[in-house]
Parts: C-alpha cells; sequence; structure tokens
C-alpha cells in the first residue's frame, strides 16, 4: 500500500516545482490543464492554490490542447502538464496547433527512461521526442531540476512569440523512479 | 426518425445568438452553420474531431462574459466524451453544447453512429452532471429549448437536437485555420490580436 503521509507524497520532494510555477506566472499563464502525473503533483498543488490560475483536470491529454486552442482565442494563456504517455494521445489535435499557429506551451515529465521498471511505459517514453517533432512541435529537453525555471521561461517565450508550440521534456532523473522494490517489500 | 431539417435548425438556433461565439465541429456542423452565415465570431473545426466541445470549453473560461456556443454532430461528440466530465466539473455558467443528432457519419458515407442504436447524449451529460441536458426531436421542443443556449444560466447545457439524415450540399466557410484563429481574436478585440 501507498504511503501517503504529507512527507511521503511524490510534491513534497519536488522543490524545483516553484521554479516552474514562477517562470509559468512571469509568463502570464491564466489556464493550467492537466491530466494527474506524479511528477507534476507539486506543480499542480501550486496551480491549484494560485487565484490567477485556473486549473482543468482532463480526462485524456488530447482534451488539454484542445481547451488551450480556446483559452487563445479568448485572449488567455495555458499551459498543458501531462507524463510521456499522454503525448500519444495529442498527436492528431496538435494538426489543429500546427494549422492554426496555436501557442502550446507542454511540460512533459517523461516516463520510460533514467531507470524505467515498467516496460509499458518505454515505448512511448522514448517515442516522445520524435512524435513531437514530426507534428511540429518544439523540443526542448532538461536533465537537471537546476535548468527547469529557464527552461519553460524559454520554450514559453517561443510558444507565445512565435504562435508555435514548446514541449519541456522533463527527465525521470529529475522527478525519481517509481520505487518499485519498496512498493513491493517494505522490508 | 426525426422530421427536423439540420439546416432549418441551426438557423433557428443561431438566429437569437446576438454576440454569443461560437464553435464548430468538424463535417456538417461547419456547413450548417456557413450556411446560416459566415461571421468572425465563428471558429470552425476542420479537423480535430473530438474537440469542439473542449475549444468551447477554453473559450469560455477565457470570456465569462460572453455566451458560448458549440455547435457539433453526434460523430464528432462521440468521439470526445471525456468532454462532458470535464466541463461538468468546470461548471462554465456561459458555455451550451449543441449536437445535432443524425444519427450518421455525414462525412464518410452516412454510416450509422452509436446513437442510432440507442447511445443516450443527454443522458450521458446528464449522469456526468452538466446542469442542464435535454434531447429535442420535433419543433415545439427546439423553439423552447432555444433560450437554454443565451439566457443566464447556473451552469453548462447540453441540447440534442435529432434531425433526419438527408444529405445536403457542402456550403464552405473559410478554410485557413490562421486566419479563421486571428479573425475571431480580432472580432474579440484581445489585445494583441493581429486581424
Amino acid at each position: 500500500m501507498n504511503d501517503t503521509t504529507p512527507q511521503n507524497r511524490p510534491s513534497a520532494h519536488q522543490p524545483w516545482a516553484q521554479d516552474i510555477f514562477d517562470a509559468l506566472r512571469a509568463l502570464d499563464v491564466r489556464q493550467a490543464a492537466y491530466v494527474p502525473d506524479a511528477g507534476h503533483a507539486r506543480l499542480i498543488e501550486l496551480c491549484h492554490e494560485a487565484d490567477t490560475i485556473h486549473t482543468v483536470v482532463l480526462t485524456t491529454e488530447e482534451e488539454g490542447v484542445a481547451l488551450l486552442a480556446g483559452a487563445w482565442l479568448g485572449g488567455q494563456r495555458g499551459v498543458l502538464l501531462m507524463q510521456s504517455s499522454g503525448v500519444g494521445n495529442c498527436i492528431n489535435m496538435l494538426a489543429m496547433v500546427r494549422e492554426c499557429r496555436f501557442p502550446l506551451l507542454m511540460l512533459v515529465t517523461l516516463r520510460g527512461e533514467w531507470g524505467e521498471f515498467n516496460p509499458w511505459q518505454v515505448p512511448m517514453g522514448q517515442a516522445a521526442a520524435g512524435v513531437l517533432g514530426e507534428v511540429g512541435v518544439a523540443v526542448y529537453r532538461v536533465q537537471d531540476s537546476v535548468q527547469l525555471g529557464a527552461t519553460v521561461a524559454a520554450a514559453g517565450k517561443q510558444a507565445f512569440d512565435t504562435d508555435g508550440a514548446a514541449a519541456v521534456l522533463i527527465s525521470q532523473r529529475i522527478v525519481g523512479f517509481k520505487n518499485w522494490h519498496a512498493q513491493r517489500d517494505p522490508h | 426518425m426525426s422530421a427536423l431539417n439540420r439546416r432549418t435548425v441551426v438557423e433557428t438556433l443561431l438566429e437569437q445568438r446576438g454576440d454569443a461565439l461560437l464553435i464548430t465541429g468538424l463535417g456538417s456542423t461547419t456547413w450548417d452553420a456557413a450556411a446560416v452565415g459566415d461571421l468572425p465570431a465563428n471558429f470552425y473545426l476542420w479537423g480535430a474531431m473530438g474537440g469542439a466541445a473542449m475549444v468551447g470549453l477554453g473559450l469560455a473560461l477565457a470570456q465569462p462574459a460572453r455566451r458560448v456556443v458549440v455547435l457539433t454532430g453526434d460523430g464528432e461528440m462521440l468521439m470526445g466524451l471525456g468532454a462532458l466530465a470535464s466541463i461538468a466539473v468546470q461548471r462554465p455558467r456561459n458555455l451550451a453544447v449543441v449536437v445535432i443528432d443524425n444519427e450518421r457519419y455525414g462525412e464518410t458515407g452516412m454510416q450509422e453512429t452509436h446513437t442510432r442504436f440507442g447511445v443516450d447524449l443527454a443522458g450521458i451529460g446528464r449522469a456526468a452532471g452538466l446542469t442542464s441536458c435535454v434531447t429535442v426531436a420535433d419543433e415545439r421542443g427546439l423553439r423552447a429549448c432555444v433560450s437554454r443556449l443565451y439566457e443566464p444560466a447556473d451552469g453548462p447545457a447540453l441540447v440534442v437536437v435529432k434531425v433526419d439524415s438527408q444529405p445536403l450540399p457542402m456550403v464552405l466557410p473559410p478554410r485557413d485555420g490562421r486566419f479563421l484563429k486571428n479573425r475571431f481574436r480580432a472580432a474579440l478585440g484581445v489585445p494583441g490580436a493581429t486581424g
């Protein structure tokens, strides 16, 4: 059974989420859409607590691409949070982003690399950067948490200044891999 | 089978739109809206099947003082059913989704959709928690539901209008996505819109 006491939640170990959040605020992001992900846990909490950012929980990531197109039509900037499995769900909707030149900022926590334990996560995690590139999304990669704030700021600037899509791929090295052995055998 | 004609239905629904903003789904509802008249406050999806309701939600959240109407077909709505759950959670008071339901995939050979076999979109919306969900299949019901689209509400509305499956000529609005986007934002007076 997972331990959900506050100090053991994923969000308790993600101080760098504040750097991302500060970058999003500076970019004037007003809508944060997400499919819940442990790697974004603290950032999702911060977005919920912020009175200037409206959070939208999605049933699938492609909803968020459409949502943020609508937000932009209405004059608001947004951010879409997901893990790499969600990238695959977005591909056809991203065709609209490309055709219409909607600005879109995506923050993707990677699975399927850096110590992954679940083989089912590997194919989409490894393919995420390639398929995003194929559909016209500029890809930024982050391996070190120190770079997160500046990278999100740069990707967001590119997206909103060029009317294009940019994704920041956040390595599992930063968010940590699931401690599968500890969960299977606490002793 | 309903005897309502989709073009007449859409004309009836839009004639009282005032300054409401309109999102249409891929396929016949885009042709229906264009047949009534192309306007800058219309944004047509020429692709992105399953995305119309969520584009409407993002717009409704960004423009809470404006009425937002999503006009889409049963096939397009079926591809994005999760949107009804996401809209229900947000409870926007200025959003109405209209499904023009001919029980067919009209652009691909009029194959039957799930609604032909009894799948109840208004029932799904009701179960998801949308505030106001109704299915209408005749002129009287249609007239009675128009107010749901434009009058202040406690939450989002879903109106399913059963129509006949008679094929109609395509009426094509502009299809350059960037043009449609910039024209829409300029019409709204969004800062930075390039027109």
